[in-house]
């Protein structure tokens, strides 16, 4: 009897492991794929099926790096993300800081105005957004697309950084107010340094959200030296008759950073998950 | 006394702008790329608009008069509905099941929690391009050049070879099948969160009383679950119905309009035909349409919540 149970249950751990390790392949594969593909010249893209390539040429990240401008796509993706997360962090913990701790009229109704920009799908919302930055001579600049972008994330953060501030104690806060801290001082010397764990879920997933970003530097900027990555790829993709190995190359030059990123901050990643799911 | 009660209302004053200016930063972007585009696309949608001219003729709602008889527009709406069902359906339950085995003791459990999650770390752009690569339909000299063609020919089976995105019977099924591979470990992630909030004694009660693994799964598992799967679904539905950066990076602009969604639309009448105030009227339809989905879901929610 113990024997059959402990054989049923050998096979149904085989089983579950199959199962879990092919949609676990098929997650890696394509990746590899790229990886392999970005590796190979021209010529033998095409033939050669060869799981591990005979070759290896590594010269394609320097062609796309150096004429493929992807060093320069490479440079604005940081520049974007950098700014946009830094100006998010700041502008995000201030108000979320205000919203828990600070009395003024109107709190409540700007509050919920935040929260319903997160309820409210609104598709198309491009539209009138470039309308705005043509009208506003700010489109095809990058403080223009900066402020956009710190724009899409910063209801979420908002309520991110509000949640939290009110779990916390307020006792370190009174005891800095006594000490004749003002409330600015109050909020860069106490509260946001014990921020650390909410503004750690913010930077993480904002920085996922403008590496990623397509749309808004699709419409917004037309001139090669402002594109980030997202849409250096696509004009890449559209202009030449495709130089596969190279498009790969790129492509590997967008994936790598935000995959170690990812790898580096993933507990954080779940945490922020599982508390965003818990305030939705 | 007067005077001091005057004082005290300054200071009040004082104190309260201060305050504000803690929150003056983000109303004031907010204000500016938000509230003001948000009047601006329901003001747009009413006017006929090409985006320079400095004349925009006011049309009343002739453009969404027009929109419903748009045979395009509801068959890209259709489209996304297509996609959608798949994803609540093969990608749901991917997620799902993928989350009840993680839940339990099992070896390598955190790998297949890493890698699960790095589809959706990507951008639709990069997971675009890599699978139109691998399902690229083109030969030379004989060999197909898309590793999918390929391998199928290699291993006997070359009455499947395929023009995967250019078929129009196969191209929206790929797409929405990319879309699930994109998608399905946000859920998976989700999902696990919450099976993990179970508490265990549920689970020995249902032993106790002797019910079997389907049994445990039916009245203590899914009733459990229920408020996180439905938070899923929202999520899938919203997600996969504005689903339309993965459809330019896999097919571009398309053949006819076999691969069109609602914000391809939209986007090709603003720079296609450069018809904003239509494309606006695009926008404002399909939000109202996702708004009453997912009204309805939460709607639903509060039900099963009071059950």
């Amino acid at each position: 009897m113990i024997n059959k149970y402990t054989i049923k249950k050998f096979f149904i751990s085989i089983i579950t492991h199959i199962f879990l390790m092919t949609v676990a392949m098929s997650c890696l594969f394509p990746l590899f794929w790229m990886l392999r593909c970005a590796l190979m010249t021209n010529e033998t893209v095409f033939v050669d099926k060869s799981i591990i390539p005979s070759q290896m040429n590594f010269g394609n990240f320097i062609t796309a790096w150096v004429e493929g401008g992807f060093g320069i796509y490479f440079l604005n993706s940081i520049i974007y993300t950098a700014s946009v997360v830094f100006g998010i962090v700041i502008i995000a913990s201030l108000a979320g800081y205000a919203f828990s701790r600070l009395r003024f009229p109107g709190k409540n109704l700007f509050f919920y105005m935040f929260i319903a920009a997160l309820m409210i799908p609104l598709p198309g919302s491009f539209v009138p957004l470039v309308v705005l930055m043509n009208k506003l001579g700010w489109a095809n600049t990058r403080y223009g697309y900066i402020l956009c972008m710190i724009n899409v994330g910063l209801s979420m953060s908002i309520l991110l950084f509000k949640t939290f501030f009110d779990k916390m104690s307020p006792d370190l806060e009174d005891a800095a107010r006594i000490d004749g801290c003002g409330r600015l001082g109050i909020w860069w010397h106490v509260a946001l340094p014990l921020a650390r764990p909410a503004i750690a879920v913010v930077v993480i997933f904002n920085s996922l959200n403008v590496w990623n970003e397509y749309i808004l530097a699709n419409l917004l900027l037309n001139d090669k030296s402002l594109m980030p990555l997202q849409r250096g790829l696509m004009v890449f993709q559209g202009s030449h008759s495709v130089d596969y190995p190279l498009l790969m190359s790129g492509l590997a030059i967008a994936v790598v950073p935000i995959v170690v990123v990812y790898l580096v901050m993933q507990k954080h990643i779940i945490k922020g998950l599982s508390s965003g799911i818990t305030v939705g | 006394m007067p005077a001091i009660r005057k004082n005290n209302l300054l200071a009040k004053a004082i104190d309260n702008s201060v305050n504000f200016s803690f929150v003056l930063p983000a109303i004031a972007i907010f204000s500016i790329f938000y509230i003001y585009p948000f009047y601006d696309i329901f003001n747009l949608s009413l006017h006929e608009w090409n985006g320079i001219s400095s004349y925009r003729e006011f049309v009343g709602l002739a453009n969404f008069k027009e929109l419903m008889v748009d045979k395009i527009w509801w068959k890209s709406i259709w489209h996304a509905g297509f996609i959608t069902i798949i994803a609540l359906t093969f990608q749901n339950m991917l997620a799902f099941s993928l989350a009840l085995v993680c839940d339990r003791q099992i070896r390598l459990k955190k790998f297949y929690r890493t890698v699960f999650f790095i589809p959706p770390v990507l951008s639709e752009i990069v997971v675009g391009l890599i699978w139109q690569w691998i399902l690229y339909a083109g030969t030379q000299s004989g060999e197909h050049i898309g590793l999918l063609n390929y391998v199928l020919v290699k291993s006997g089976l070359p009455h499947l070879v395929n023009n995967w995105l250019s078929n129009p019977k196969t191209a929206l099924t790929c797409i929405a099948l990319v879309h699930c591979w994109k998608g399905f470990g946000w859920g998976f992630i989700i999902l696990l969160a919450g099976l993990q909030t179970i508490d265990s004694q549920l689970y020995e009660a249902a032993r106790v009383d002797g019910a079997g693994s389907w049994k445990t799964f039916r009245h203590v598992t899914l009733p459990m679950m229920m408020p996180v799967i439905l938070v899923v679904i929202i999520l899938t539905v919203l997600g996969s119905m504005q689903v339309f950066i993965l459809i330019i990076s896999m097919v571009g602009q398309g053949l006819g309009y076999h691969t069109e969604v609602p914000v391809t639309r939209i986007l090709s009448s603003m720079m296609g035909t450069g018809r904003y105030g239509y494309a606006c009227a695009m926008g404002v339809s399909f939000g109202a349409i996702l708004i009453t989905i997912s009204a309805a879901f939460k709607y639903l929610s509060n039900k099963t919540k009071q059950v």
